[in-house]
């Protein structure tokens, strides 16, 4: 079988400081990491690959340090990479990116049929969970999101049976391959690569491409120009008004300080008094 | 309208002709077996703001199956502030599946045209959100925490969390219409209803034949809530941050969440960190929550967390660092130690509660 898994590098948003006069983000220093969610997609391709055998692919557009992400895949045990990456991309939404993907893999699909791609449930970095639903209704494929897990998958009858992750419950799901899988996080654990891939993912001859090489013939459907959506202002998030009240005693004793904070919060919000009373009551 | 107060003299901006026929705001009244997700009543609320900045009707869109009182949802939109519901049942839409609501969305969204089409961050909202917006070739902004009408273009300007709540940016989409926006649940405040509003329910036709849908939902298990915290719709958090030091001193959290009745929170590190369940997350990559009073002990209040929490009405704060840039948002706050301010306020409530119920 062949899974193609879709991954992103992102900053590693724990670690983000905006400029404070600035306000903007500084890079600097900040590692590059896999988006962690996609690690839980690209851990069931290894783990469905063990199973059955086959390849898993997996692809990423971004600039070209983006690579370093690509061979930790492959050091994952991932057998081939595809770097999407030209300039033409920049300034690229969801749906422009969802674009590039979705024709990107129609590509891949021209040289192996894919059974299945997966991506993370949503990055890091933008949190919009658009690109994976985007490729899906690209490619004509059924979109399974927030899967839990991988029930059944037959090969041969070209079905699959999932969990996903509903409002309020669990849906179990049987659909048709090839499909798309967002997974949910906590699915799976991503496995130690052995030395072998190591070295492998060392030395491996990544594939680059470039707009046309990915077989993206219409320049207008991708970057500035494919994307439906403008940044027009990045901000740092304003402070209130006014700042906290402090609370202060002459000895800044906790219970006194504890004793004053009630009175002032009670004095200042009756309501919200009579609402504890009532619930401890 | 200030801003137009302020410059009498700009020239009035045309309406790209493109855009003449979609009109109104519509809001995504979510619903699963008959129970509607209070996302859908928040978005209501804000899109009331937003049609009447636009001056049009603000529209439910209601989607499922023939039995799950489909008119009754339609009923409860007009009480939260729509005018107008567009009701499509069919037997493929019972339960939540990608294909048929999307196909059912998009047939109603071409049908009538609206300028904003908003849909609550839930993961049906996410799923449905982002199918729709590609098969339509359309911009949509997820997450978002305000919206605003620039009056003279009609453009609607949505502002987000981005690179994990450090930063807020403003996003447009410009050139096409309807423009889409996804909130969470919990970040825009739940409306009043008035049992008095009334409105109109378009029915639309609907027609997808069950062999044609290639998904099958075979089973819905759903979730057992029991004990299960409901952090979102708590109205008293006590929330625990690094400043505890140990995982033991979480347990001061818990003390005093139970004299107030209230949730236990925790920040993004401690969790991280196993001293609390994912679940209890609040912040940008946890819960957003809207409780009447938050408690934030050992908490620095990043920007990370500060999303997911700033629509509490009453924020009280501790924290050893007078400098922590939560005293900047919240309303009372202690410079102090949290493992001895904690058990201090615990007691202080006790005894408050106390006199309090002998007086009543």
């Amino acid at each position: 079988m062949h899974s193609v898994v879709c991954i992103k590098q992102v900053p590693d948003s724990a670690q983000i400081r905006v400029h404070p006069v600035t306000n903007t983000i500084m890079r600097q220093g900040v590692p590059a990491i896999i988006n962690p969610y996609d690690l839980f997609a690209l851990e069931e391709a290894l783990r469905l690959k063990d199973k059955f055998g086959g390849t898993v692919t997996v692809v990423t557009m971004g600039p070209p340090m983006a690579e370093a992400a690509l061979r930790k895949c492959l050091s994952y045990g991932a057998d081939d990479a595809i770097l999407v990456s030209d300039r033409a991309f920049a300034g690229s939404d969801t749906l422009a990116t969802s674009y590039a993907l979705a024709t990107t893999i129609q590509k891949i699909m021209g040289n192996m049929p894919v059974d299945l791609i997966f991506t993370g449930k949503q990055t890091i970095d933008g949190d919009t969970a658009q690109v994976g639903p985007g490729i899906a209704k690209r490619l004509d494929y059924q979109l399974l999101t927030y899967v839990s897990k991988i029930v059944d998958l037959d090969l041969e009858k070209k079905e699959i049976t999932v969990e996903r992750r509903a409002e309020g419950g669990v849906q179990l799901l049987k659909t048709a391959t090839p499909c798309l899988i967002t997974m949910l996080e906590g699915t799976n654990e991503m496995r130690f690569g052995d030395l072998d891939d190591l070295f492998r993912a060392a030395r491996y001859d990544l594939k680059v491409w470039n707009r046309e090489a990915a077989g993206i013939d219409d320049a207008e459907m991708i970057g500035l120009k494919g994307s439906p959506t403008v940044v027009s202002k990045v901000f740092a998030p304003r402070p209130r008004s006014q700042r906290a009240e402090m609370v202060e005693t002459v000895d800044n004793d906790p219970k006194n300080l504890a004793v004053t904070l009630l009175a002032k919060v009670f004095t200042q919000h009756p309501k919200l008094e009579k609402e504890i009373a009532k619930r401890a009551g | 309208m200030s801003e137009q107060a302020k410059k009498p003299a700009k020239k009035k901006v045309e309406l790209d002709p493109r855009f003449v026929n979609y009109k109104h705001v519509w809001v995504v009244i979510e619903s699963e077996r008959g129970e509607v997700h209070p996302v859908s009543w928040e978005l209501l609320g804000e899109g009331r703001k937003l049609a009447d900045a636009l001056g049009v009707q603000l529209c439910g869109v209601v989607i499922c199956g023939p039995g799950e009182r489909g008119k009754g949802i339609c009923g409860e939109a007009f009480t939260y502030g729509a005018d107008k519901c567009y009701l499509v049942q069919d037997d493929v839409l019972k339960d939540y599946r990608n294909e048929p609501y999307t196909k059912a969305l998009t047939d109603v969204v071409n049908a009538f045209q609206p300028e904003i089409l908003m849909l609550g961050a839930s993961t049906l909202g996410r799923d449905l959100a982002g199918s729709v917006a590609t098969t339509l070739g359309t911009g949509l902004v997820a997450d978002c925490t305000e919206l605003v009408i620039e009056t003279e273009t009609r453009n609607l300007a949505s502002t987000r969390p981005t690179f994990g709540g450090s930063l807020l940016c403003t996003i447009m989409t410009q050139r096409h219409r309807p423009q889409m926006a996804t909130v969470r649940p919990r970040v825009m405040a739940m409306p009043e209803a008035d049992a008095s509003r009334t409105g109109e329910i378009v029915e639309v036709p609907f027609s997808m034949i069950e062999s044609t849908i290639v998904t099958k939902v075979l089973e819905f298990i759903a979730d057992d809530t029991r004990d299960k915290p409901n952090l979102p719709f708590a109205d008293i958090i006590v929330s625990g941050g690094r400043g505890l030091k140990k995982p033991e001193n979480f347990q001061l959290v818990w003390d005093l969440a139970k004299v107030l009745g209230a949730e236990v929170g925790a920040s993004r590190p401690v969790v991280q960190a196993g001293w609390a369940e994912l679940d209890r997350q609040v912040g940008q990559s946890g819960k957003t929550v809207r409780p009447k009073l938050y408690i934030a002990a050992g908490i620095s209040g990043a920007i990370q967390h500060r999303v997911g929490m700033d629509g509490a009405d009453v924020i009280i704060a501790i924290n050893s660092d007078p400098n922590a840039p939560i005293f900047d948002f919240a309303h009372y706050g202690i410079v102090g130690n949290a493992m001895t301010i904690l058990p201090a306020l615990t007691e202080a409530f006790k005894a408050h509660l106390a006199q309090a119920r002998k007086a009543g």
